[in-house]
């Protein structure tokens, strides 16, 4: 079966300025993919291309294998949730849901049992003969997504539709539109600056910056393999630590150098990792950096650090400290004995260990 | 064919209009200019012969007193009617409860034509029977008040009818712009014990300099544009004492017949407006791109 | 309310404070009176004979209220040669007035809908035109609008004028429009898109339900000038077709027989009457035309 959106070398130029550089992403059927980048990025661009409101450059993009390019939006068989839900202002809820229905002339019949399926579908029943202006964010909200589920399109494409409700909300909206997928086994091209959005709702994964896709994979992959610096950086929080480090070989061992103020370095050694010039940067994870106290799966390798901060976030505590030149998080356990100003053992994983090329901060194993 | 139509409708609407404007606006300002090019009398010829109409403009007594007058008549109302607005609008700030009133009161005469406002102040001026026969009936025998029939000062006269008119307008304007200061910045300086009149003084109008450059663009605007209010209340008399560019212009043009004439004092008028607008308009613009 | 209030305190200060109120309302009364005096006048003026205002002074009320400079100054005072009142050109004001200002605000609104939401190259460009040609004397197009004018065989009519207020009110009405169709988010546009609307449909369902206020605006903002107007009035009109601005004009400065100054300001009153009644009751809607047409964006 044809992939339900395909997109070949897409390029998009606002007159000498490049917006979208060679994009190619293509998803199935019951994907949910997620456009995820800082602002700025491009991601709502690309969204908005493949919706057809912006017109491309070069390229080519299909949906349901269907060539879409010069297509207007309206017969792309798509429907689209905003950031600011962009609701007709005049129109109640009900209008709202129904007012593309209306415009195609579906039969009033036909619009009556879809607008029922939605508004229960979201337990907006009750508002559906009020105006936008008498709703709260996150009814809105909810309006905005009846008006693209009642389309029942090939592809739903959600613009940061989130950002406008408060954490709390968003929380809960997070987890219904996860479910919401997870029910109608639809396809969806989701666009979020908020990379745990990205992380707990895609199946699918595009990293964006400066018009340039930087890492395309499943949010395991992202997380655990990041494609270079910059993903490593803008996936994860708190960060990855990127650490500068010098290596050495050592026989059928990888030494790992990490220079620090005031004392001797930390030397690491990862026994699979080989042929690694001198100069890295490494990455960890701050949950592979423990309290040495506490029983961990996995090889650890334990040394001594003077901790610089204690924050403790409820469930974990966060120390940070300084390695090679930077702050670096480790994550412990709520009850961690750590102290600022004071040495603590901690247990270094390598298993998942990331190394980069420091010019270039391409990924190296 | 649909798809064209699709994608082109919206320049189809505008088209009608940026034709319009291209050809009553630009291409009539393009024709007025080259026809104050010319030696067109009661006909407009079409040689181009150099600045000589510009020449006998400049050499007129007449275009001499409206330019001059142009001058004086917009310096005054603009000042008086910015002072006297700004104080207005200060003094209604001061939490006033039939404020809606008041301000209805100042700034019905906005709504009149100028014909109507000169017509009531070329009577109440009027020596013989308005205030000056009023306040000699009260027993001031000797008051004088005849401006309107002074020909060194029935300026003047335009001038305050013209201040009438507008000042409300200008008072609105300055309220509105004193509504809109930040109000944390004056929660903040009352706080620090600033007394009322430092806050106007040093925050609230230094803040309000766009509303002071808009004002001063609309009644700049109105004083070139002026012509009803000097018809109707002078018909530029007496003599031509209180012509105006924009009253030369229209005698010119459909009284004596001088097309050549009417053209460049038009054009004079052009460039005064340019030279208050283009830097206005370029800025606003500008500012709106970023 | 920009809220600089008061808060001194004691009861010293207390005197001061009352005596600086009242002078306050003292001042914004005198300024009320010098605002209201002219208005005054001309109402008391009207209802004057000729022998009571040779006789009385300007402030006074009449001693005998009369009708009879109304009547004169509706339908029998000369404009020149014509002897019929301000009537018929009151009704010529009218004719002008209301297609102008229906015309010339649907194409703003649409115009202003173009620029606000359809943003293609050169719709900037077009915006600033239109914008300038709100500036420009109108004495410059004079000339050349008058032999136009001649040319569409419109010279001296009602239609010509409509055209001429038309084509010169466009500016400031796409202005209106644009400055507040540019405030709603074009998140709107392109749901409607989505949603399979097209350009008019858009503009007819989205956008006009929810432009009532910006209507209003307009059209009080172009009712003021096009029924105010003089200066095309006086230009483009001949004998039959001039509005009512150019009548009054002519009735006051007609120097054939005596100065009937009663039935000038009752005429001027007549002609003043729709702009006052549309001011006084929807003042809010004319003050913020006002203020749109000079603080832009």
């Amino acid at each position: 079966m044809a992939p339900i959106l395909e997109i070949n070398n897409l390029f998009k130029n606002y007159g000498s300025v490049e917006i979208l550089k060679d994009i190619n992403v293509a998803i199935e059927q019951g994907d949910f993919l997620v456009l995820v980048g800082p602002s700025g990025c491009g991601k709502s661009t690309l969204l908005n291309c493949i919706a057809g409101l912006e017109p491309i450059t070069s390229g080519e993009m299909a949906i349901g294998g269907q060539d879409m390019v010069n297509v207007s939006p309206k017969d792309r068989d798509i429907a689209m949730v905003f950031q600011s839900y962009a609701l007709y202002p005049t129109m109640t809820v009900a209008k709202n849901i129904t007012f593309g229905m209306k415009v195609r002339g579906i039969d009033p019949a036909i619009q009556k049992e879809k607008l029922d399926y939605v508004s229960q579908q979201l337990q907006i029943g009750p508002l559906l003969n009020r105006k936008p202006g008498q709703l709260s964010g996150g009814q809105r909200q909810r309006v905005a997504m009846g008006r693209a589920l009642v389309r029942d399109p090939k592809l739903f494409l959600f613009d940061e539709p989130l950002s406008n409700l408060d954490a709390k909300l968003r929380v809960e909206m997070r987890t219904e539109i996860k479910a919401l997928h997870q029910r109608l086994g639809a396809s969806m091209v989701y666009v979020t600056h908020d990379q745990i959005e990205a992380m707990t709702l895609a199946t699918k994964i595009v990293v964006m910056k400066g018009g340039v896709i930087q890492q395309i994979g499943t949010p395991a992959e992202i997380y655990n393999r990041p494609a270079n610096l910059f993903v490593a950086d803008f996936m994860g929080s708190p960060a990855m630590n990127l650490i500068p480090a010098k290596t050495r070989t050592n026989g059928q061992e990888l030494q790992i150098e990490i220079a620090r103020k005031d004392s001797e370095p930390i030397i690491l050694t990862d026994t699979r990792n080989q042929n690694l010039p001198e100069d890295v940067i490494i990455g960890v994870r701050p949950e592979d950096i423990a309290d040495a106290t506490v029983a961990r799966v996995g090889e650890t390798q334990e040394a001594d650090c003077v901790i610089d901060i204690v924050e403790p976030a409820g469930a974990d505590t966060f120390a940070v400290m300084q390695l090679g030149g930077k702050h670096v998080t480790a994550r412990l356990h709520a009850e961690t004995t750590a102290v600022a100003g004071a040495a603590q053992r901690l247990a270094f994983d390598l298993g998942k260990v990331s190394y980069f090329e420091p010019e270039t901060g391409l990924r190296l194993n | 064919m649909i798809k064209w139509l699709e994608t082109n409708t919206p320049k189809l609407v505008l088209a009608p209009s940026f034709v319009a404007v291209l050809i009553f606006v630009y291409g009539f300002i393009a024709w007025t200019a080259w026809v104050s090019l010319t030696r067109s009398r009661l006909l407009p010829k079409y040689e181009i012969d150099g600045l000589i109409q510009y020449d006998r403009l400049f050499a007129s007594p007449r275009w001499d007193t409206a330019f001059n007058n142009l001058f004086l008549f917009g310096f005054l109302f603009i000042t008086i009617a910015m002072i006297l607005g700004l104080s207005l609008a200060i003094l209604l700030d001061q939490n006033i409860r039939t404020e809606g009133a008041i301000r209805t009161i100042y700034l019905y005469p906005m709504a009149l034509s100028m014909i109507v406002t000169g017509t009531a102040w070329k009577w109440i001026l009027n020596p013989g029977l308005g205030l000056e026969a009023t306040v000699r009936g009260w027993g001031f025998e000797d008051f004088t008040f005849d401006w309107l029939i002074n020909p060194d000062m029935a300026i003047y006269t335009v001038v305050i009818a013209a201040i009438w008119q507008s000042s409300g307008f200008v008072m609105a304007l300055f309220l509105a712009g004193l509504r809109s200061v930040d109000q944390e910045i004056i929660k903040a300086a009352q706080v620090d014990g600033i007394p009322t009149w430092r806050v106007y003084t040093a925050i609230i109008i230094p803040s309000m300099a766009p509303i002071f450059l808009s004002a001063f663009i609309v009644l700049s605007h109105i004083a070139i544009k002026s012509f009803d209010l000097v018809i109707a209340l002078t018909g530029g008399g007496p003599g031509y004492a209180t012509d105006l560019p924009a009253t030369y212009m229209y005698t010119m043009a459909f009284s004596r017949g001088d097309i050549g004439q009417a053209a460049s004092s038009a054009m004079i008028m052009m460039m005064v407006v340019f030279a208050i607008i283009v830097p206005y308009l370029y800025s606003e613009l500008r500012s709106k791109d970023d | 309310m920009t809220n600089v209030s008061y808060t001194s305190s004691g009861s010293g200060k207390n005197t001061t404070k009352i005596a600086l109120r009242w002078g306050l309302y003292i001042m914004l009364g005198l300024f009320a009176l010098f605002y209201l005096l002219p208005l005054f006048v001309m109402v008391t003026t009207s209802f004057k004979s000729l022998d009571e205002i040779r006789t009385g002074d300007l402030i006074s009320l009449p001693r005998e209220v009369t009708f009879d400079a109304w009547r004169t100054a509706w339908s029998e005072a000369c404009t020149g040669i014509q002897c019929q009142g301000v009537r018929p050109y009151f009704w010529n004001s009218v004719m002008i007035a209301i297609p102008a200002v229906l015309i010339s605000t649907l194409i703003g609104a649409m115009n202003g809908y173009v620029v606000a939401q359809w943003r293609f190259k050169g719709a900037n460009l077009f915006f600033a035109l239109m914008l300038f040609g709100c500036f420009i004397p109108f004495q410059v197009v004079l000339l050349p609008m008058a032999r136009m004018l001649g040319l569409m065989g419109l010279a001296g009519t009602i239609p010509g004028l409509i055209f001429v207020h038309v084509i010169y009110g466009l500016g400031f009405t796409t202005l209106f429009f644009r400055n507040y169709y540019v405030s709603i988010p074009d998140e709107l546009t392109k749901a409607a898109k989505v949603d399979g609307a097209g350009f008019f449909r858009i503009f007819w369902s989205i956008f006009l339900p929810l432009s009532l206020p910006i209507i209003v605006v307009t059209i009080i903002w172009q009712f003021t000038q096009i029924w105010n107007d003089f200066l095309f009035g006086v230009s483009f009109s001949q004998a039959g077709t001039q509005p009512v601005t150019v009548a009054l004009n002519n009735i006051v400065n007609s120097t054939t027989g005596v100065k009937a100054y009663n039935v000038d300001m009752a005429a001027a009153i007549i002609a003043a009457l729709p702009t006052l009644f549309v001011y006084v009751i929807a003042g809010n809607y004319f003050v913020r035309g006002l203020t749109a047409g000079s603080v832009k964006g």
